[in-house]
């Protein structure tokens, strides 16, 4: 079905119809067709109010005047207006997107290459590697990384992170793989075990920092979307949009290497390039992810799931369904973030947590009949 | 695809990686100047702001405003200005290090006057865009550097004879309280171990360059905590040999916290002098750490508390 017509208000009901139908009928390639379709709708919805929402009055029709060229009235009014939506509002929204997706389809892709419902980004070193980066920084910062602050200023504390989860994975990929052939069980362990490296690492430079850095580190460890603006989704989006771009091709191979390496590989799928382009889209994203919002746990784990029990395993679906209702759940978390305790704000993390773990245990108890789990 | 693998392969990785790593090198280079869509085309800076309609940000900051009674042009705060009570019925804008910029435009002031150390730095620049005045007073954890306070948020206000009859007053009260501990011998000093938070058994003391540190040797007391900067966890031994006569927390109202039985009991406090006596004193956070306007007041308070009601013991 065309998308054009999930779009349209009108047809929800009509939609909303058509999923329990499919649902009771057992037909998962429509079901997850409609659905995407949904979440499509639902993500520019949700995008949308986000965007008009907010602890300041910000009028969006005046905004929208200004962009098509019309006049404004009053100078300093619509000035405050344009800065609430467009240097606030709109940065934070397309970051949540962009960073929903890559948590959502990062956690998908993991846990299709292990086979295991539970992998994460975190596993494979990124999120540790990443942290590591951000406090080597932070810490050393302006004796040893003067010229890279001098450089970089804000944006030296999300590129040390994101080059710190990169390098992380890039060593972990290089002692998994023996003559070609990546062994995903050692990269596990060995993810297990540098993981716990570069904690300990930071343990030891969180001991010698002093007051100032330890807040830095605290506040960057509880992950926001606070911090939003147009330079940091220049420097973040780029490398989210082009793992997101390349996931897809992914699809079938990882459809296939569910039934065991050995088994994907005679039947033709390029199994080592395969897992050469997925851990590296995962690494890109989620390295650049936790460099601009911090560590924000729980969309790699729950949005995949939520859609298995919903439209099964088969990532031809997944990836975009995940893509769509990651972003969709961080924008919206997101927003009751900033709107919650007006004027201030709450940490994003606790939201997630507050509304994502509740609904996750009711979907799975709810499909544990169906599902067989 | 065994005939080409590993060597393809790697080039074909590294040459990815190298894309990878690069990227964020380059884009900041093609990213505008200003992270804004909105290019301020204002004057940058006006001759005097506008300090009709304030955001005070810091406890401290906050009392001296009423202090000056200039309270009316208050139209926001952070969760730290808790004193006086009127205070805290003013809008909430968050956290001092955890400021929400849009919080802060939404009360719609005309400037923001805030304590050292408040941000994060994106929200600050974010603020800078939207053309509000954004005032920083320092701080020093001493007398000098309260009344540096008070001047500088007089200057800010545009009140500067008011902010002078203020110090004048906070200094007198100061001096006083700083003669009667000043007049205690070295040897009375009693070991003063301020303790932030006792989260899992893990003790997290507060040694030099901070504020608990700066309140302690006012009162005439010594830091039992002296041998390290900043905040830090102790381990159980550096608290026994710290050897504390009197142990010093935040009082954080309520049900909060620990009883002294609960606190004395953990072994490492459990062998030091203070526990003998069950000396533990609590304290107001924002009176205690705040360095404002009431600071004298938290000196008496503290003297007394631990060293009792008469002043000066020594013939």
């Amino acid at each position: 079905m065309p998308r054009s017509e999930a779009m349209d208000g009108a047809r929800g009901p009509a939609l909303a119809a058509r999923i329990v139908h499919a649902w009771r009928k057992g037909d998962r390639s429509g079901l997850a067709r409609t659905l995407i379709a949904a979440l499509a709708a639902l993500a520019a919805a949700t995008f949308a109010t986000s965007i008009m929402t907010g602890a300041a009055d910000a009028s969006l029709g005046n905004v929208l005047r200004w962009l098509a060229g019309g006049a404004s009235g009053d100078q300093a009014l619509s000035m405050r207006d344009r800065i609430i939506i467009l240097d606030i509002r709109l940065p934070r929204a397309v970051l949540g997107m962009l960073v929903g997706a890559a948590l959502a389809v990062s956690g998908v892709v993991m846990q299709g290459l292990f086979r295991n419902p539970l992998a994460d980004p975190g596993l494979v070193g990124v999120s540790s590697g990443a942290s590591l980066g951000a406090v080597l920084l932070i810490v050393l910062g302006s004796t040893t990384f003067g010229p890279v602050f001098a450089l970089f200023g804000f944006y030296a504390l999300p590129l040390g992170a994101f080059c710190g989860g990169l390098a992380t994975t890039m060593l972990l990929y290089r002692i998994a793989t023996r003559s070609g052939q990546t062994s995903v069980a050692t990269m596990l362990l060995a993810g297990i075990a540098l993981g716990a490296l570069a904690s300990a690492v930071t343990g030891v430079l969180v001991f010698v920092a002093d007051d100032k850095q330890l807040r830095d580190l605290t506040f960057w460890g509880l992950g926001s979307l606070a911090g939003a603006n147009w330079t940091k989704i220049l420097t973040a989006g780029p490398i989210i949009l082009l793992s997101l771009c390349v996931v897809p091709f992914l699809a079938r191979g990882l459809n296939a290497i569910t039934l065991g390496e050995a088994a994907a590989f005679h039947m033709g799928v390029p199994v080592q390039r395969l897992k050469n382009i997925a851990i590296l889209s995962v690494a890109a994203a989620t390295g650049a992810s936790v460099a601009v919002s911090g560590g924000i746990g729980f969309v790699g784990i729950v949005v995949p799931h939520l859609l298995r029990l919903v439209i099964g395993p088969d990532h031809r679906y997944l990836l975009p369904a995940s893509a769509l209702l990651g972003g969709t759940m961080l924008i919206f978390a997101d927003m009751l973030a900033r709107t919650i305790v007006s004027p201030a704000e709450l940490p994003i993390g606790i939201i997630t947590a507050f509304v994502g773990a509740p609904f996750f245990l009711w979907v799975l108890l709810r499909g544990r009949s169906n599902m067989g789990l | 695809m065994h005939r080409f693998d590993f060597r393809r392969l790697r080039r074909w990785e590294l040459a990815l990686a190298a894309f990878a790593l690069s990227t964020p090198f380059l884009l900041p280079a093609l990213a505008p100047v200003s992270s804004s869509l909105v290019s301020p085309a204002m004057a940058e800076t006006v001759e005097k702001p506008d300090t009709s309609r304030i955001v005070s940000i810091g406890g401290a900051v906050t009392e001296i405003i009423y202090a000056l009674g200039e309270e009316n042009r208050l139209v926001g705060r952070d969760s730290t200005s808790t004193y006086p009570e009127a205070a805290a019925k003013l809008p909430n804008v968050g956290y001092m290090r955890q400021l929400a910029p849009e919080g802060i435009i939404a009360v719609n002031p005309a400037a923001i006057v805030a304590i050292e150390g408040s941000g994060p730095p994106e929200a600050l620049s974010v603020l800078k865009q939207a053309n509000i005045p954004f005032t920083t007073i320092g701080e020093t954890y001493d007398e000098a550097g309260i009344l540096a306070k008070i001047r500088a948020v007089g200057a800010f206000l545009g009140v500067p004879d008011k902010a002078e009859a203020l110090v004048k007053s906070v200094e007198q009260d100061l001096d006083a309280a700083l003669a009667d501990s000043a007049a205690r011998p070295e040897s009375e000093r009693k070991r003063v171990l301020f303790i932030l938070s006792t989260q899992d058994g893990k003790i997290m003391a507060s040694g030099t360059g901070t504020a608990a540190s700066g309140i302690i040797e006012l009162a005439g007391a010594v830091n039992a905590a002296g041998k390290f900067p900043g905040y830090k966890p102790l381990t159980d031994e550096a608290i026994v040999e710290a050897k504390p006569d009197v142990i010093l927390m935040m009082d954080r109202g309520g049900a909060h916290g620990m009883s002294a039985d609960q606190l004395f009991a953990l072994p490492a406090l459990s062998l030091t002098p203070a526990a003998k006596s069950k000396a533990l004193v609590r304290m107001d956070g924002l009176h205690l750490l705040g360095f404002g306007p009431r600071t004298a007041s938290a000196i008496r308070e503290l003297n007394t508390a631990i060293y009792g009601k008469k002043t000066n013991a020594s013939q």
